[in-house]
């Protein structure tokens, strides 16, 4: 913990002493639990030691010889050892010190990141920060991901674009994630970064391909556009023409979701003309043939999207007698394998050179099954993430436990994501990779059927386990074999994993699930949870024993008015709440709104649902200093 | 598996409403499990109450949809299925919107109808059942007046405008290169088999089968 070793005299304002929770990271470990923040319009905290002449020996009546030279000297010295600072919360911590401390950390900080959109205004993180490089913006909450927000919500990046155009001309880096992004916004980025290096796009939509065409033509030393599941409209507009015909810096070109045809031709040439390409990721509509093109233009890719991994339809006889295990084989570099959209299995032996030398490898696109995923997966040994499908079922995640011995991450989504049938992976599955995967720290694992015993199992065989999200499609199933509740293998996760941070719970589940999790899960920051639960016990045990806990989902379960109350104390230090379909009234709501002004408290009503005055569909809240948004739709009503 | 007699089930829809295993309101959790009767406490259930027979699509709410309810219900009785197949609910599984049409690709064949100078595409991942096909069919060639044979149920799709048009025979070209006749298959084989539809005038249909319904029509 830095400390102020000398007392000044000008640091006594405790304006600058205010906890900017908002602006903290994510991984706000060191939130002080349970801090009451004034409800003044200057909320204040105690400070800790050494924070200033407040404490300690500035207590003295002694004026302190301030001149202006060993002032500036000290911000030099601060400023030239704050730059090295990179960490969100070693920053969090320095502004938080003195005044002037703040100043200078405010001076240095190049990395501006804000977990809610929402929380700050722009024009106040802009001119707290004034040097920032790079901006990351997180808008909707997670749920909206599945159709629980009605569109329109918000989170536009709009208003983000055009404060940080004034304010960081020199920005270079912009990453969004859940953010609404206009061809408009588009581009005004390219016009207004002249330096513009990387733009990343997670799960955003509202743009098209036209947008893509603007920063393509106009960021001339863009190295990196990544889209990642995101929405984009097809425009009819050649983005992939717009790059400027010179050599550019492109080192890395995502379009994997990017659901419209691009000229093969001029990616082919773009790609030729971009010698620092290190990862690439087609679409769906680029063939195998093409994709062999590319990869001999482009031997020193590290990462590497095979789009459809299909023969087109018109050369598909051509296409399947080019020589792709060669072609392979010269990725010596390749790490990183994803794509396989529309698979033709024949092709998979392909990709044999690599497969030792791969540390990432995504089949989550590929219906493949077990036989043809071994022959792939004994070769793997290096592999640390692993998304796949379901349809490789137990036998083949059998073959994975069996080589994948530095498994870091594991992902099984369903084919065919249906409650109530029969689905191809189960606590088999589980069992085999905890057992041979001693190293997972993150899983997903979606599945019909599961058991205690496995869950328990997988809590003892990886204590490495940082995330564990197991989806029991249908709902409130209970463990398959003994018909009991899931709470026990749920309750053993956080029990004997030490490090887990991020959890999701599913199946049949009583309050004592929850009683667990209150109990043991000390440093759980993030919760989903999904029907489940019997009674406001059950929220209440995870907002009384979680402290840490930040994002807390829950859709469909029982929790009503009195257990939203219980969690008054902790609310600050969460990044949001979201409760849809749950039980709570527009009354409850009101009292949270009331004893907390600076949390934002969203009521959203849907459409189709019949609506009772006294239950409120969706609470959606969270901290702001910026209070009520001013671009709230019809159908949210702010508290 | 979707069921191929579905015609008979958009009359039946107001009658199956009143069956318990029909009823859109989910249990709160902790309460009966299963498809027991639902005390209405508010009866709010949010999202959940809008039901979206998501079978692999992404979830839109539309009027096929809402047929399809009915005859999931008849579905049921019909095969060794699980007693209640539960609606499905907005969201659930947590499975993006990008993954899920993903997964059902795009399976778009050609269309061709006898006497007609060009082709249209159709995308069968549209569609859930035979019947919804051939209704799309024909509404997509709905300027030339024609009458679709549906061996399926024996009941002709009709125009309802004009009632002596020529009737086609729809049959498809599988994966052998084959010419079959729609509904021999559950819906999701033929999916996966079909390569190319053909609406080919009865008069030529003189090799197929007379007009007795096709045995397998509600097989599973």
């Amino acid at each position: 913990m830095i400390t102020n070793k000398k007392p000044r005299s000008s640091d006594t304002d405790s304006n600058y002493m205010r906890d900017d929770r908002t602006e903290m990271s994510e991984d706000d470990d060191r939130s002080p639990p349970s801090d009451s923040i004034a409800n003044g319009s200057c909320p204040t905290r105690t400070c800790t030691p050494g924070s200033g002449s407040g404490s300690g020996s500035g207590s003295s009546s002694i004026p302190e010889y301030s001149a202006p030279y060993p002032d500036r000297v000290l911000e030099n010295v601060l400023e030239n050892v704050l730059w090295f600072l990179t960490s969100r919360k070693d920053r969090n911590a320095a502004s938080l010190v003195c005044r002037s401390w703040y100043r200078v950390e405010a001076m240095t900080r190049s990395d501006l990141f804000i977990g809610n959109c929402y929380a700050v205004s722009p024009e106040r993180a802009t001119s707290r920060f004034t040097r920032v490089r790079s901006v990351t913006l997180k808008g909707k909450p997670r749920f909206a991901d599945f159709n629980l927000m009605p569109p329109n919500w918000g989170a536009h990046f709009a208003p983000w674009v055009s404060a940080t155009a004034k304010a960081y001309p020199w920005l270079e880096k912009i990453h969004l994630k859940r953010m609404s992004v206009t061809d408009d916004d588009l581009a005004l980025l390219a016009e207004s970064f002249s330096g513009f290096k990387e733009l990343v796009l997670v799960c955003c939509d509202g743009f098209g391909t036209s947008g893509l065409a603007a920063v393509a033509s106009k960021c001339r030393q863009l190295k990196v556009l990544d889209l990642i599941e995101s929405e984009v409209s097809d425009d009819e507009v050649d983005w992939i023409m717009c790059f400027p015909d010179t050599e550019t810096c492109l080192e890395s070109l995502i379009f994997d979701c990017v659901e419209c045809l691009v000229d093969f031709d001029a990616l082919e040439r773009l790609v030729v003309r971009s010698p620092s390409l290190k990862k690439l990721r087609l679409n769906r509509f680029v063939s195998i043939g093409q994709l062999y093109r590319l990869m001999v233009r482009a031997p020193q890719l590290t990462h590497l999207g095979t789009g459809s991994f299909s023969p087109s339809e018109d050369v598909a006889q051509g296409e399947l007698e080019l020589d792709y295990v060669s072609a392979f084989a010269a990725c010596k570099s390749l790490v990183c394998l994803s794509g396989f959209r529309e698979i033709v299995p024949d092709c998979l032996p392909a990709i044999y050179p690599i497969c030792a030398n791969l540390t990432s490898l995504n089949f989550s696109y590929a219906n493949i099954s077990a036989e043809q995923l071994k022959p792939i997966i004994s070769n793997c040994h290096k592999l640390q993430t692993f998304w796949v499908l379901d349809s490789i079922c137990d036998e083949g995640l059998q073959a994975v436990a069996t080589t994948c011995k530095e498994l870091r991450e594991l992902r099984v989504f369903p084919f065919d994501p249906r409650e109530d049938i029969e689905g191809p992976v189960s606590e088999v599955g589980l069992q085999a990779i905890s057992e041979g995967c001693r190293k997972l720290q993150s899983i997903l694992y979606f599945c019909q059927r599961m058991t205690n015993a496995a869950v328990i199992a997988m809590s003892k065989n990886c204590p490495d386990l940082v995330v564990f999200r197991l989806c029991i499609m249908g709902r409130q199933r209970p463990d398959h074999v003994t018909g009991e509740p899931m709470d026990e293998g749920f309750g053993a996760i956080v029990m004997n994993c030490k490090k887990l941070t991020r959890l999701a719970v599913s199946g049949l589940l009583t309050d004592t699930a929850f009683a667990y999790i209150g109990k043991y899960g000390k440093i759980v920051r993030t919760l989903s949870v999904a029907f489940a639960g019997d009674s406001d016990m059950g929220l209440k045990y995870v907002l009384e024993g979680c402290p840490r806990l930040q994002k807390l989902e829950i859709r469909d379960s029982p929790f009503g008015d009195t257990a939203l109350l219980s969690g008054l104390h902790h609310y600050y230090n969460m990044r949001f709440l979201w409760m849809s379909a749950c039980r709570l009234s527009h009354q409850g709501c009101q009292q949270i709104a009331q004893a907390l002004p600076h949390l934002v408290v969203e009521v959203i009503k849907h459409e189709d649902t019949v609506h009772t005055d006294d239950y409120a569909d969706t609470l959606y809240m969270y901290r702001s200093l910026a209070g009520r948004r001013h671009d709230v739709p019809k159908f949210v009503s702010i508290l | 598996m979707s069921p191929e007699d579905g015609s008979n089930l958009l009359e039946s829809d107001a009658a199956s409403v009143s069956f318990k295993e029909t009823e859109l309101t989910l249990g709160l959790p902790g309460e009966s499990r299963g498809l027991a009767l639902i005390e209405k406490t508010g009866g709010k259930r949010g999202f959940s109450e809008t039901v979206d027979l998501n079978l692999g699509r992404s979830s839109t709410v539309d009027s096929d949809h809402k047929k399809y309810s009915g005859e999931s219900e008849t579905d049921v009785q019909n095969m060794a299925k699980p007693p209640a197949a539960k609606a499905q609910v907005v969201g659930w599984p947590p499975v993006r919107a990008y993954r899920k049409n993903a997964m059902k690709g795009c399976k778009y064949v050609k269309v061709a109808v006898d006497g007609a100078p060009y082709l249209r595409k159709v995308d069968l991942e549209m569609y859930s059942s035979y019947q919804q096909l051939l209704n799309a069919l024909q509404d997509m060639f709905s300027c030339s007046s024609f009458t679709i044979r549906n061996y399926l149920n024996e009941r002709a799709v009709t125009n309802q405008e004009v009632n002596n048009g020529v009737e086609y025979v729809p049959i498809y070209e599988d994966k052998d290169g084959d010419w079959m006749m729609l509904g021999d298959v559950p819906w999701k084989m033929f999916v996966e088999s079909c390569k190319r539809l053909r609406l080919m005038k009865s008069s030529e249909a003189i090799g197929f089968a007379p007009r007795t319904p096709s045995k397998c029509s509600s097989s599973n």
